[in-house]
Order: structure tokens, then C-alpha cells, then sequence
């Protein structure tokens, strides 16, 4: 060791072991990277396989036959007329349920709830109702909806359970869209004397607007897919009729029969399918998972552009 | 008299309080529900529990409660349960944390922006649509490995539900991974060390309450999921651990006898509340300790 201009300067040999860890460190980090990389790949590329097998095995079943056609014993016959129909008014009830319910729960607990025990209590019960297994929902609805309601085995009873199912995630979303708002919004609104619902009506509700919205298509993106509830139920899977018409030719023009009715669903027509024996239904089946999946992606697809859309806009 | 106020000034304070009570009824639906949850699995199992004995749910072998001679041996159904979480867990946990490193402490931020949203999409496939590929896909594939393989198993049940508990962990894992304070890695790096060695020796240690909070959801997850096994994995219970047989899980029987006849108040009625009750309990206990965690983890953030 020898003393240079106030430095220690050690021998060149004292950092070879230094050297050489600090390079091989560098090849793990390099190794890690590449094994990473191929696993995110690998991961989605699982994905991809999805599509395309769903594709390859039920594009072909997709025309305009088969959007119009009642489930039939004949696989080439049987087509997703009823089910895509019993879908739609499932998700008319669901929507109309869960969003004011979901909003209104999420403005009150962000804005208006006192900090107390009973609002923790509250807290912790979304937190696990938003990890309940769907088909707990199904048995509440069967036990609940169907027996002690007497709304029967029908479209109110699915569309309901689905509402419960997915009311946390609109409740989430709400808040956490009217938590990134700043409090001096909320101030300036209070100090030129508006009411606390004058402020979240005309103040906050817009800014959050693309946040609730977000939520409120991956909500029903999640509802849509839902199958285990709806079989619970009691979902029929063979459905060769469609439910009454919401709209009437005649006074007075509109109707509620068609909450009544039994209906089927999509995911229900598919899982039908897939758990026939033999292989005759398998094109019907993936031609059914096809389109679900091509539902759900694409208003996946839709959430993830508004969101990145509304934290792009606001600026505070 | 005091000065009357303005019309529209007693307009603003009515639509006030009516709204305060319009909006905090909208909170207590949430209460509702869970209530609801609670008290119509505990009225409609009710029947069941009074008459099958604590004992009987132990130490019976087999689940049959709807044979002429019923046998209630519910291990029968925690069996399928545990074994296809398992089998989803040795999936997701070792590939959902790889992935949460890498995203993390790796990968450039564009590429995780565009990644990232693209895994939750696996997350968000309709399960009807993974029990298919389970069932049609996977299980002929393994078949070629393990030629002996039945057409319906745990192990294909159980690989396809831990892809789809992935994003799960990977989400929540990045999340908490990224909220270490980069001070720490600065310092581990200073001291020398490597990027996964910082990744591993600080800031997953930093990290881990959150991590667990994304296993233990994955876990709860697993547990519940229903469509995959009630498609892949069977439907008749078995007691055996072996993930290459087939064996219902509890929510698999929730499904099998919901397909069939059910009238109100039967015995398979009752049989699949008193199923439901044993999940919601094993969800709950997950649900909430996924809870604590997460919050413990906001809170050291």
C-alpha cells in the first residue's frame, strides 16, 4: 500500500475480486432481463393462442345464421339468438341497478361520510364484497330474489345478481376517481356558498365523469362474462323463445313483462355446449366464446383508452 | 321571525338533505348486500347443519348428500378445492412475482405501460372461455405427455386458473414494488450491489405486505373461481390430492346440482347453501386478511 498525494491507493490486485463480482452481478441482472422479458411474452402470447384457437375452431360458425337462430338439437342449426338477447336485458337490469346505486355509494363515502367506526365498517365490507366468489352472489339471488321476492328463475333475479356482483368495482371506481380531485375544487366551490351536493353536481361529477366511466365498462365487461351466478339460479339453457318486447306498438308503449321471463345468456349457451359429449358442438361452443371474448376485450380495450384519455386532459 | 331567506336558497338546502339521504342509502346498499350474502346462506343451510353432525362432515369419505344413503364428508369437495388452488398457486405465485420484478425494477416504463394493461386482460376472459381452453386445448396437450391423463383433471383446471390469477398478483406486486422509495435502491446500490440483488434483497423485503396482500387475493380468488373446474376439472367428488384424477371442487357441486331439478327446500337445495356457507367462510378469512395487508402496506407507503 503506498500513500500518493494525501490518497490511499491500493493495489491493483485488491480490486480484482471486486471487479469480478461486479461483473458477474451485471451478466445475473442481463440473464434476469432476458428470462423476464421472455415470460411477459410467454405470458401474453398465452392470449393470443386463446384468440386464435377460439377463432380457428368458430369463425366459421359466425353468420348471420347463427346471430338468429334459437338453440337447436342439430349443432349446425343451433345458433345465439336467444342468448345474446337474454345478455342484453341481463345488462339493461345490471346497469340500471348498479350504476346509480354504485355512484351514489361511492360520492358518499368519499365526500359526505363522517370518519367513524361504522364507516370503516363499510369500508371493509366492499373491500370483501369485491372479493365474494360470484357464485355466492348466484345463491343469494336463488335464495333471496327467486324464493323470498318471488321473482322466479328471470331476467330480474340474473340481472340483480350481477348488479350485486359487480357494485363494488363501480363503488371503487367512483371514489377513487373523486379522490384525485383536488380539495381547493371543493373549497372554491364551498366559499362562493354552494351546497356540498352544488359542489359534487356541478364540480365533481364532471371531473370524474372519465374515471366512473372506466369503471363502469369494466364492471359490465366483468358482467357480461359471468356464468356461475346465472346458473345457480336456475338459467335455462335451452331457450327457444325470446323474452316480451320492452316496447309496445300500443299504448301504453312500454313493458315490463320481460323482466319476468326465464331467459339464457351467453356465457350460459357456451358452457352448455362445451359440457356436451362428442365433438359436434365444440365449433358452436367456440364460436359463442368468440364473441364473448371479443365483447369483453373491446370494452376492455375502450376503459384502458378513456382512462389513459382522462389523466392525459386533466391538468390541475 | 327571522328574515325569510330566498326561495331558491330553501330550494338549494331541501334538495341538500335530500340528496344526503339519497347518497348515504346508496352506501348502505353495499351493507345490504353482504347482509343479504350472509343471512340467506345461513337461513337456507340451516336445515342442513341441523341435521348432518360436525362428525359426520369429518369423518364421513365420501360426498353423496343427494344418494339414497348420503354420505356428507365435505373433505371430499376441500380436497378438489385444495388441489386446484394449489396447482393455480404454483402457477401464478412463482410467474406473477417474475413478472412483478421484472415490470418493476426492469423493464423501461414504456413497455410496462403497454404490458401492463394488456395482462389484466387476461384477468378479464369470460372463465367459460378458459374452461373451454382447459377442457379442448390443454387437456389433449397433456394428454400427449401423460398419455393416462382422464379427460377431465385438476392439474389442466388448475394451470388454467393460475394464468388467470396472474394479473392479480403482477398488478398488485408492481404496485407495491414501485412504492418502495427509490432511496433504498440507491443506497443498496452504492453499496455495490446488482439490480436483482436489489430487487430481491430490498425492495421485495420493502414490498412484502403488499405482495402477500396480492397472494393471499390470489389465493381467495382460486378458491372461488367456478366455471374452469366445474368445465376441466370434473364433477364428481373424490377425496384424493392427486391432480392428475378428476375431483369436484366445492364450487363445482354448487354448479352440478344447480343444472339439475331444484326444488325449494330439497336436500340438495339445502346441500348447496350449506357448500356455500363453508366457501364464504374460507373466502372471508382470505378476503379479510388481504385487507389488513393491503392497508398496512398504504400505510407504510
Amino acid at each position: 500500500m503506498s500513500c500518493d498525494g494525501g490518497f490511499i491507493v491500493l493495489p491493483e490486485h485488491f480490486f480484482q475480486r471486486q471487479k469480478k463480482q461486479a461483473h458477474q452481478r451485471r451478466a445475473i441482472d442481463r440473464w434476469f432481463q432476458r428470462i423476464g422479458l421472455l415470460l411477459t411474452l410467454m405470458t401474453l402470447g398465452i392470449l393470443a393462442i386463446l384468440l386464435l384457437n377460439l377463432a380457428g375452431n368458430g369463425l366459421m360458425r359466425i353468420d348471420w345464421q347463427f346471430l338468429t337462430s334459437f338453440p337447436s338439437r342439430r349443432a349446425g342449426e343451433a345458433g345465439v339468438l336467444s342468448a345474446w338477447v337474454g345478455t342484453l336485458l341481463l345488462m339493461m337490469v345490471t346497469a340500471g341497478v348498479a350504476i346509480p346505486f354504485g355512484v351514489a355509494a361511492g360520492i358518499y363515502l368519499e365526500e359526505y361520510a363522517p370518519k367513524n367506526n361504522w364507516t370503516d365498517f363499510v369500508e371493509i365490507n366492499i373491500a370483501n364484497l369485491a372479493g365474494v366468489p360470484s357464485i355466492l352472489y348466484g345463491l343469494m339471488a336463488l335464495g333471496l330474489f327467486v324464493y323470498q321476492f318471488r321473482f322466479g328463475q328471470s331476467v330480474l333475479s340474473g340481472g340483480l345478481a350481477l348488479a350485486c356482483l359487480v357494485l363494488p368495482i363501480v363503488i371503487v371506481a367512483t371514489r377513487e376517481s373523486l379522490r384525485t380531485i383536488p380539495a381547493n375544487i371543493r373549497e372554491a366551490a364551498f366559499a362562493l356558498g354552494a351546497t356540498r351536493w352544488q359542489a359534487v353536481w356541478h364540480h365533481l361529477l364532471p371531473y370524474s365523469t372519465g374515471g366512473i366511466a372506466t369503471g363502469v365498462i369494466l364492471a359490465m365487461s366483468r358482467a357480461i362474462g359471468e356464468s356461475a351466478p346465472l346458473i345457480t339460479i336456475g338459467a335455462l339453457t335451452f331457450i327457444a323463445f325470446l323474452p316480451p318486447a320492452p316496447v309496445l306498438s300500443h299504448p301504453p308503449f312500454l313493458s315490463f313483462e320481460w323482466l319476468f321471463s326465464p331467459f339464457t345468456a351467453l356465457p350460459i349457451q357456451m358452457f352448455n355446449w362445451v359440457s356436451r359429449p362428442g365433438e359436434d358442438f365444440q365449433p358452436n361452443a367456440a364460436a359463442a366464446g368468440l364473441i364473448l371474448m371479443l365483447i369483453t376485450l373491446s370494452m376492455n380495450g375502450a376503459a384502458i383508452l378513456l382512462r389513459k384519455r382522462a389523466q392525459r386532459n386533466i391538468q390541475w | 321571525m327571522a328574515p325569510s331567506r330566498p326561495f331558491s336558497h330553501r330550494l338549494n338546502q331541501a334538495v341538500e338533505g335530500l340528496m344526503v339521504w339519497v347518497l348515504r342509502f346508496g352506501g348502505w346498499i353495499s351493507v345490504l348486500v353482504s347482509l343479504g350474502i350472509v343471512v340467506t346462506l345461513v337461513t337456507e343451510s340451516w336445515p342442513f347443519f341441523a341435521q348432518v353432525s360436525f362428525h359426520r362432515l369429518i369423518s364421513d369419505n365420501m360426498w353423496t348428500p343427494l344418494f339414497a344413503d348420503p354420505q356428507y364428508g365435505i373433505g371430499a369437495l376441500l380436497a378438489g378445492t385444495l388441489v386446484t388452488t394449489g396447482v393455480a398457486l404454483l402457477v401464478a405465485i412463482p410467474l406473477g412475482t417474475v413478472l412483478a420484478i421484472y415490470l418493476s425494477e426492469f423493464a423501461p416504463t414504456r413497455f410496462r405501460e403497454v404490458v401492463k394493461p394488456l395482462l389484466e386482460l387476461l384477468s378479464a376472459v369470460p372463465t367459460v372461455v378458459y374452461g373451454y381452453f382447459a377442457l379442448l386445448t390443454l387437456t389433449p396437450l397433456l394428454q400427449k405427455i401423460y398419455p393416462d391423463l382422464p379427460q377431465f383433471s385438476m392439474l389442466s383446471a388448475g394451470l388454467i386458473m393460475g394464468i388467470m390469477i396472474v394479473p392479480y398478483v403482477t398488478s398488485l406486486g408492481e404496485d407495491s414494488m414501485r412504492s418502495v422509495p427509490m432511496l433504498l435502491r440507491e443506497g443498496a446500490f452504492a453499496l455495490g450491489d446488482g439490480k436483482l440483488g436489489v430487487a430481491l434483497r430490498v425492495v421485495f423485503p420493502g414490498a412484502f405486505s403488499g405482495l402477500a396482500a396480492a397472494y393471499v387475493l390470489a389465493i381467495s380468488r382460486a378458491v372461488g373461481e367456478t366455471m374452469i373446474v366445474a368445465i376441466a376439472a370434473g364433477l364428481q367428488p373424490r377425496m384424493t390430492i392427486n391432480p392428475l384424477e378428476s375431483a369436484a371442487t366445492v364450487t363445482a357441486f354448487i354448479v352440478q346440482v344447480s343444472l339439475g331439478d331444484l326444488p325449494h327446500g330439497s336436500i340438495g337445495y339445502q346441500s348447496i347453501f350449506a357448500a356455500g356457507a363453508v366457501l364464504f367462510l374460507m373466502t372471508l378469512g382470505f378476503n379479510l386478511a388481504g385487507h389488513v395487508l393491503r392497508r398496512r402496506f398504504h400505510r407504510a407507503s
